[in-house]
């Protein structure tokens, strides 16, 4: 176990490393950032002078040495647009992006799973017919387009709902949150609702096809022919065992809700990171682009790292140490 | 067998609904087990003998479904009954031991949650109590230190391990009858003839009656007291084990013994029945066997024999035995 994790760490380790690589060769493919500096009118000698002192003048690994070293001390640099350190500018925007994406992810697994056990369990009842048939509109539809609906009919319509931006938030000191207050907690709801939809159909689709695998299984059978309840063997035997694909994607897809939140932030005006990124591209500015790409893969190897560790708890075949007889895990 | 019988099955027609007509895997099947009594069941893949065993313990596959005769147990109907009411039944009065251990047991419980699940689902005693039972109950089939092994998780467990924490999971509620189907045919030759020495002794201690469904002729000699031989999903002999092993009289049983090599019979080759059995979709007019039959007549091609005596509780479905005499 703590092999394991070891192992997975250092694994993590090396995408981390690759990924800061990547960041920092953004600095030096998008023009040359002395460039970006200095005005118009600068001379030779002045930005050879301003390359020296920037150390932009030594070999590059010198340079992705110490672009790491000031990674690890959390300094990534000045945002060109709002002049203001990356770090502080992101992390201002970082609780709106998470709290979208766990509220839309909690929405997912709390309404997916129960309508894939369902429409699993009862494969031709005509609600779960139903079901299906939305599931696919959720799956088909673009993420734009359903929040563009959802505004059209609950903001402008009904006017139950704000259309766009956060509401009042309460700042905690390092960390914003919009749960307590009504304004706060009404503009989550169509925003979360957008994310979610596709990520519930998918885990709706997903739970109720392991379902009906694992219905056919004969330890399924047999738990039948021991006489348990329905309950016991439905909920029981068969839906732990769907569990592991539901936590792989759910881990995979929580990753994606926080890099592809930009759709849904950019339709309802969401003052998170993904609309930062998007303003950040439309400057060109380099730091938050590369920032942002450093900050989301460490988001994708955090969860997969949870990820992993959530099986062991799930799956004894995986906790064994010392297995007496192999399994056909 | 003057007393009353534990399991009557009588006239049991098994069919499937498919797109291209209706198969019927289970054709007027009849049989009794008395109470303790080892009935065996032996045919071919698809001979229809686990599809019986599934009716039985009400777990046919959809589409599959009982479309006639009946299924009594002590005298009560239960192929009729509603689920939750036959699930009262299955393993507390009927247990079931599939064929296949590695697959039969839930990968994600310890086999001690499986077991106490099982008992307190059954009657009314608390964890503790069903966990001493459950402790129990691996002691009494033969696996060593029960107290370390109860906790452990099947892939723990080596396929012989397994299958005897299934049949401990199939007596969990002391039940009347145990449907066993290929109980050892996944298993290492080693490992069968104590599996099946340990059903066997474990049915008589109990005074538990089993349904051994098998191919394996061997297996039903050492274990039944009657076999049941099924053909096309039909049975085509049934009778006190020694008799039919000894004086097979269905033409298909006689194939069937013929091709079991035997101790100290130095046969060049064995016998075989040429051809194979037909197809569901294709089983013949008249006689199911008639194809293969070397005694083949005309009455076979056209009417189907119904059981018939042959010697005390011996019958045989074949027309050679029409006058009441064998004139083979």
């Amino acid at each position: 176990m703590i092999a394991f994790v070891i192992r997975r760490l250092l694994q993590s380790l090396i995408v981390m490393l690759t990924v800061g690589f990547v960041a920092f060769s953004m600095f030096n493919f998008l023009g040359d950032p002395i460039n970006n500096m200095v005005g118009q009118d600068a001379t030779e000698a002045e930005r050879e002078h301003l390359r020296h002192v920037l150390g932009l003048d030594q070999p590059f690994y010198i340079q992705f040495l110490v672009y790491l070293g000031n990674a690890l001390q959390g300094q990534f640099g000045m945002s060109y647009r709002l002049g203001m350190p990356v770090v502080r500018a992101l992390a201002e925007r970082l609780p709106a992006t998470l709290e979208l994406v766990f509220c839309a992810a909690g929405l997912a697994l709390l309404v997916g799973v129960p309508l894939g056990v369902y429409t699993g369990l009862h494969r031709d009842r005509w609600l779960s017919k139903v079901f299906l048939t939305l599931s696919l509109i959720g799956i088909s539809l673009p993420t734009f387009l359903i929040g563009i609906l959802l505004i059209l009919v609950f903001a402008v319509y009904l006017g139950w709902l704000p259309s766009f931006g956060r509401g009042d938030v309460v700042d905690l000191g390092w960390w914003t949150t919009g749960f307590l207050t009504v304004s706060g907690i009404k503009a989550l709801i169509l925003p979360a609702i957008t994310l979610a939809l596709f990520q519930l159909t998918l885990v709706m689709r997903l739970v109720r096809a392991e379902m009906m695998e694992v219905l056919r299984t004969d330890y399924i059978k047999f738990a039948r022919a021991r006489g348990l309840t329905n309950r016991a063997v439905h909920f029981g035997h068969a839906l732990r065992n769907t569990l592991v694909p539901v936590i792989t994607i759910t881990g995979l897809q929580i990753g994606s809700l926080i890099a592809f939140a930009i759709v849904t932030e950019t339709v309802f005006q969401w003052p998170g990171m993904g609309l930062l990124f998007l303003q950040a591209v439309q400057f060109v500015d380099v730091p938050v682009m590369s920032s942002y790409l450093v900050l989301i893969a460490f988001f994708f190897v955090a969860i997969n790292l949870v990820v992993d560790l959530l099986y062991y708890f799930v799956d004894p075949r995986l906790r064994a140490d010392r297995a007496v007889a192999s399994g056909h895990g | 067998m003057q007393n009353e019988p534990l399991l009557r099955v009588d006239g049991l027609r098994v069919e499937f609904p498919g797109r291209r007509g209706t198969l019927v895997a289970v054709d007027d099947v009849s049989f009794d087990i008395a109470p303790g009594e080892v009935l065996g069941v032996v045919g071919e893949s698809g001979a229809g003998k686990s599809m019986t065993g599934s009716a039985i313990i009400g777990l046919l596959e959809p589409p599959g479904r009982i479309a006639g005769g009946s299924i009594s147990l002590d005298g009560r109907r239960i192929d009729n009954l509603p689920y939750e009411e036959m699930r009262r039944i299955r393993g507390k009065h009927i247990g079931a031991i599939f064929q296949d251990p590695l697959t039969s047991l839930n990968p994600l419980y310890s086999v001690g949650r499986q077991l106490v699940e099982t008992i307190t689902t059954h009657s009314d005693i608390s964890e503790k109590a069903a966990r001493d039972r459950a402790l129990a109950l691996l002691q009494e089939v033969g696996i060593p230190a029960p107290e370390r092994r109860i906790d452990q998780y099947p892939h723990q467990f080596s396929g012989g391990m397994r299958q005897r924490v299934v049949i401990a999971l199939a007596l969990c509620a002391n039940p009347r009858l145990i449907v066993a189907d290929e109980p050892t045919t996944a298993l290492d030759v080693s490992i069968q003839a104590q599996i099946i020495a340990l059903l066997k002794r474990l049915c008589r201690e109990h005074g538990t009656a089993v349904m051994l469904v098998t191919h394996d002729m061997g297996v039903i000699a050492e274990t039944a007291d009657r076999v049941a031989v099924m053909y096309a999903g039909r049975i085509a002999e049934i009778g006190p084990v020694r008799d039919v092993i000894k004086n097979p009289r269905h033409p298909y049983t006689v194939g069937l013994m013929g091709s079991i090599p035997r101790m100290g019979h130095d046969a060049e080759r064995l016998t075989q029945i040429d051809g194979s059995m037909p197809r569901l979709t294709e089983i013949p007019a008249g006689c199911a066997f008639n194809p293969r039959c070397p005694y083949v007549f005309d009455r076979c091609r056209v009417e189907r024999p119904d059981r018939m005596a042959v010697a005390p509780f011996h019958e045989a479905a074949c027309w050679k035995y029409a006058d009441g005499v064998g004139h083979a």
